[in-house]
């Protein structure tokens, strides 16, 4: 059974424009996606193609202009808000981006555990800095006293000690030594081992196909493609995305090629597939009809051309 | 034409110093990596480099001669976070246009959709605007380009995307470039030759 | 695609979409006409209600006397009117020149070391004396009347929006976008008039207006204990000291409705300040 299941989720956000209209853009939209206990997918793809937003609606802290519309289910319930605000923090555990998401007043130590935490959960704290590599003496800082990577740490250990049983981490290595990030991603396989679920948002493929099961690829809002971590391979061959290729082509450890144009704002898509304008294979059909997901060679793709 | 950082050092308050006695030189038309653990001042010399900051010791010589202290600076930086990097209550046109003209072919290299011009800085993602941070910084006076962890937070393709143009405008014009990074397999595609922070640093 | 198919997010009790910049321009054009309304009025009420009428002393308030009548039969409506206008005068005087203080002050911290030690220790030995106290000697030292209020209340006022000014120009000097331009090769006075003053107006204009219910509430409060505007104005101050003696006497409406409006006033001052803050905001103003 899946832990997590993300069903046509599509997020807008009303803005204003000048004066008084109002218009809703949409950020995300027909985005689907799953995991089962045990598993890492990890989702990469463009900047601003709403891979974070993604992690926000799932814990339910978008901010209040942001409408969402879809599916989203836990443990094979359907959450609402109030399910959410049980859940989170308890259930499901959000490794957010930057150290501003910490309370600058409080020491460290304090603030990754639990409130009202006892003795063996002080221990556990401890043992997990140990691992982590932070120093005794990092307990008794403030957020604003830790460097990127310590900070980064920090944070991981947040999520890690409350137990959840699905960890969103938001981009969680960059910063990070290369072999700190390594050993980071090697936690969160183990922890996946334990039967946690784990969605793993990063620019880093390289590092992130060591450790995840799957791969979402995410382009201008949805995702284009869910293959098998083993996909990723020589010139991208077995991928069924023309986008997954490009930016797995694109990487400076293979080819370090670009492809041409830019990913489309959010509200000016276009009217076919979202990579048409920029797609070398694209036909007539392409920016006609937006294609749907569909199920191809154990996973799935959104172009009507792959096979 | 050759920059030269000699005998730096520089400290936060009474804090250990950061870098002493360091010595860097920098040929035009060279790309170099500048590869180290973080929070050991990198950033730091890239700043001075720049002239965002003032060594505590030691100078920074351009062709020999002392960098200006007012114009247009010939050493430009472009930061990691491009969020920081632009006043957010200006169109994107305007930022653009900040240090002159952006040469017409470095916007067509960068992708840079003329649509977006009319933008504010807050709707386009980051990988979008540090396009616009690099081709600002790419001015035509400027010499040589400092590019601390530039593409770090940027996927895989705007990030090739970015630096062949910059490669490629650097090759046209016969620009030095200075490239720090993390990223090992970034560097190798990149530079002539790499530096390592702490063969440089006493 | 609606949010709301048939309960498929359940929390989404359909979010009816609420235009809030729609209410906020509301709320700001709604108390910006009170504020000229009763601005404007102190001029145009009729100056023979304000005399003494012996034949109509002491009326409850009523549909002829809106506000009743005082002791003397003078019309309490057209008193508080005047006296309103009056107030906002005197507070738009005080807090204009305090934020012309304010601004030149808070700029000139930016321009040195030195001066920015300066500026700092002036503020905070301002803001070290309690603002009646300062206000009172001030007043007494101008000599009282409309003029004495003014320097009294820009003189005192002035240090808490100095001190935001100051900050902020401290931060804007430090923002990567305004180190840039200078490495572009910009002037400090580019980037002043260009990065700096657009980003400064709206704060100030703000401030400025959150100064005025503070202005109005010290001048009320300096004239009630008889340093402020002379006796023969009807200020708001006046008033109510006045009528301080008939409240035993059961004549409640003659502190009642002055008071009320004056609240009023300065409530709307309240509302419409921090209503703009939330527009000037490019952060939070396009949501």
């Amino acid at each position: 059974m899946c832990k997590l299941e993300v069903e046509n989720l599509s997020v807008s956000f009303s803005h204003y424009d000048r004066g008084l209209r109002q218009q809703m853009v949409e950020v995300i939209h027909g985005l689907s996606l799953s995991i089962k206990a045990g598993q890492i997918v990890a989702v990469v793809g463009s900047s601003g193609s709403g891979k974070s937003l993604l992690a926000h609606a799932i814990m339910g802290i978008l901010p209040g202009n942001a409408v969402m519309a879809g599916r989203i289910c836990y443990g094979g319930e359907t959450l609402n808000a109030q399910r959410q605000a049980t859940l989170r923090g308890k259930e499901m555990a959000l490794v957010p981006q930057s150290v501003n998401y910490l309370d600058p007043l409080m020491r460290v130590g304090q603030q990754v555990r639990i409130p009202g935490a006892d003795q063996v959960q002080a221990a556990q704290q401890r043992n997990l800095f140990e691992r982590y590599g932070l120093e005794p003496g990092v307990e008794q800082l403030y957020p604003f006293q830790l460097s990127g990577g310590m900070a980064r740490r920090v944070l991981l250990s947040t999520a890690t000690l409350s137990g959840a049983s699905l960890i969103i981490a938001d981009e969680p290595t960059p910063g990070l030594h290369h072999e700190a990030a390594r050993e980071t991603l090697l936690h969160f396989r183990e922890l996946a081992d334990e039967g946690r679920s784990i969605l793993l948002i990063t620019h880093d493929i390289e590092s992130a196909l060591t450790v995840a099961d799957k791969v979402a690829v995410f382009y201008a809002g949805t995702t284009v493609e869910i293959a098998a971590a083993e996909d990723f391979a020589g010139h991208g061959e077995r991928l069924r995305h023309p986008y997954s290729r490009a930016l797995w082509n694109a990487l400076p450890q293979n080819q370090f090629q670009p492809i041409p144009g830019a990913q489309p704002l959010p509200g000016q898509l276009p009217d076919g597939c979202v990579f048409a304008p920029r797609c070398p294979a694209a036909s007539a059909e392409c920016s006609e009809i937006k294609p749907d997901m569909r199920k191809l060679r154990g996973g799935m793709v959104r172009c009507i051309h792959a096979s | 034409m050759r920059l030269e950082a000699k005998k730096l050092g520089y400290r936060y308050a009474n804090d250990a110093w950061l870098f002493r006695k360091f010595d860097l030189s920098l040929q035009q038309g060279e790309t170099v990596g500048l590869v180290g653990p973080s929070g050991r001042g990198k950033t730091t010399l890239a700043r001075i480099l720049a002239g965002y900051d003032t060594p505590l010791e030691g100078t920074v010589m351009l062709d020999g001669q002392p960098l200006p202290k007012r114009g247009y600076h010939p050493v430009q930086l472009v930061f990691q976070h491009p969020e920081e990097a632009v006043n957010p209550r200006w169109r994107i046109g305007r930022i653009l246009n900040e240090g002159g003209q952006p040469d017409p072919f470095l916007l067509q290299e960068l992708g840079i959709d003329q649509g977006w011009l009319e933008r504010w800085p807050g709707e386009l993602s980051g990988g979008e605007l540090q396009r616009f941070c690099v081709a600002r910084a790419l001015g035509p006076q400027t010499r040589f380009l400092i590019a601390d962890e530039m593409t770090t937070m940027l996927d895989a393709v705007s990030q090739a995307q970015v630096w062949h143009s910059v490669l490629a405008i650097a090759k046209q014009r016969n620009l030095g470039l200075l490239v720090i990074s993390h990223e090992p397999s970034l560097i190798r595609r990149l530079c002539d030759r790499v530096i390592e922070w702490e063969s440089l640093v006493h | 695609m609606s949010a709301h198919q048939a309960g498929q997010w359940p929390s989404a009790a359909p979010r009816p979409q609420i235009n809030r910049r729609r209410r906020t321009l509301t709320v700001i054009v709604c108390t910006a006409a009170f504020i000229i309304a009763a601005w404007l009025g102190g001029y145009l009420v009729n100056l023979e209600k304000l005399a003494t009428n012996l034949q109509s002393r002491n009326h409850a308030p009523s549909l002829q006397y809106l506000f009743g009548t005082d002791w003397l039969g003078r019309d309490m409506f057209t008193r508080t009117v005047k006296g309103l206008g009056l107030s906002i005068q005197v507070g738009l005087l005080a807090s204009v020149s305090s934020g012309v203080i304010a601004v030149m002050l808070g700029l000139l911290a930016s321009m040195g070391k030195i001066a920015d030690r300066i500026v700092s220790w002036l503020i905070d030995a301002f803001l070290s004396v309690p603002h009646l106290v300062s206000l009172i000697l001030l007043a007494f030292v101008m000599g009282g009347g409309m003029k004495g209020v003014v320097i009294g209340i820009a003189l005192t006022h002035w240090p808490s929006l100095a001190r935001i000014i100051r900050a902020e120009v401290m931060q804007l000097k430090s923002a990567k976008y305004v180190q840039i331009s200078r490495r572009m090769g910009r002037s400090s006075w580019w980037i002043a008039t260009r990065h700096m003053v657009p980003h400064l107006l709206p704060q100030l204009f703000v401030g400025v207006l959150l100064m005025f219910p503070h202005a109005i509430l010290h001048e009320a409060a300096i004239s009630f204990i008889g340093l402020g505007l002379s006796p023969h104005q009807p200020a708001i101050g006046i008033i109510l000291s006045e009528s301080m003696r008939y409240l035993s006497m059961g004549m409640w409406w003659l502190a009642f409705f002055p008071g009320l409006c004056l609240l009023l006033v300065v409530r709307s001052f309240d509302v419409l300040g921090e209503r703009l803050r939330g527009l000037v905001d490019p952060r939070r103003s396009r949501e």
